[in-house]
């Protein structure tokens, strides 16, 4: 199927909702990923290294919440960050001391941590 | 599973996505009559009866893009290797009840685990749902059934 331009504009405007909906939430929204092998993988270890990490800097604006699995079980425990207005990270095979250093730098500093991250830039044409 | 606490967890995860506003978990432990119930009640969507005749297989599930549901097999079987059961009710609209009996003495029963904080790890990443908890041991003399036979 080939997307034409007005369907890009609706796209556009349907983010856009998605967008503001995430800005009036807060500063970022950290979701912890609980499906079965998220939980079995360690998840629930993460989910409280969270919370304690927003407990400790006082960090009201960020919401930590959770889902169900993300669909690559392998590489649990997943988290994503979504800050406000920025495209959402995904983070692997978590761990608490992981969850710290991702707080602080991506959660509060805006810089995703890319080693933690699934992916980095994208496959080319050689 | 390692825990009790983390198919709990699991399952109430099951119940945010079947969007319960309203989830209650339920423990009762009686020593005299050697058992553990577990019972999870939630006031999602519900399952209608195809899907709820097939709860129980791990090769189906609900979720689009996925061809395993292990969270409620896996309970299931965490109950009978302790000699126990699983039962689940529900239906469109009127929500999910599983209620699961453990032998509490088996020696192949899982440890219960730390449930206080998962409940409170739940109630604070959810805090638009509301929780209700109750774990109580029953403590009372065996039945005469029972003392007759020993």
């Amino acid at each position: 199927m080939k997307l034409k331009p007005e369907d890009l504009d609706k796209i556009r405007e349907r983010m856009k909702t998605t967008s503001s909906l995430r800005e009036g939430a807060g500063r970022a929204r950290i979701n912890v990923h609980l499906g079965t092998c998220g939980i079995a993988s360690g998840a629930r270890e993460i989910l409280k290294a969270f919370l304690q990490a927003k407990k400790e800097a006082g960090a009201q604006d960020v919401l930590v919440t959770t889902s169900g699995c993300a669909g690559l079980c392998n590489k649990e425990p997943m988290a994503t960050i979504e800050l406000a207005g920025e495209a959402h990270v995904k983070y692997i095979e978590l761990t608490p001391e992981k969850v710290r250093r991702i707080f602080q730098e991506h959660v509060l500093g805006g810089r995703a941590v890319s080693e933690y991250a699934l992916a980095k830039g994208s496959e080319r044409i050689s | 599973m390692q825990d009790l606490a983390l198919h709990i967890l699991d399952l109430v995860d099951n119940c945010l996505q079947a969007g319960a506003t309203r989830i209650a978990v339920r423990l009762v432990e009686e020593p005299g009559a050697d058992r553990l119930t577990v019972e999870i009640a939630d006031n999602g969507r519900g399952m209608a009866e195809e899907t709820l005749a097939r709860a129980l297989d791990p090769f189906f599930t609900t979720k689009p893009g996925k061809s395993v549901g292990m969270g409620l097999a896996l309970f299931a079987q965490a109950a009978r290797e302790s000699g126990g059961s699983l039962k689940v009710e529900s239906a469109p609209g009127r929500g999910t009840t599983l209620r699961a009996v453990f032998g509490l003495g088996h020696p192949d029963r899982k440890p219960l685990g730390d449930i206080r904080e998962t409940m409170d790890l739940l109630a604070e990443s959810h805090p638009q749902v509301t929780f209700d908890f109750d774990y109580r041991i029953v403590k009372e003399e065996r039945s005469e059934a029972q003392t007759r036979g020993s």
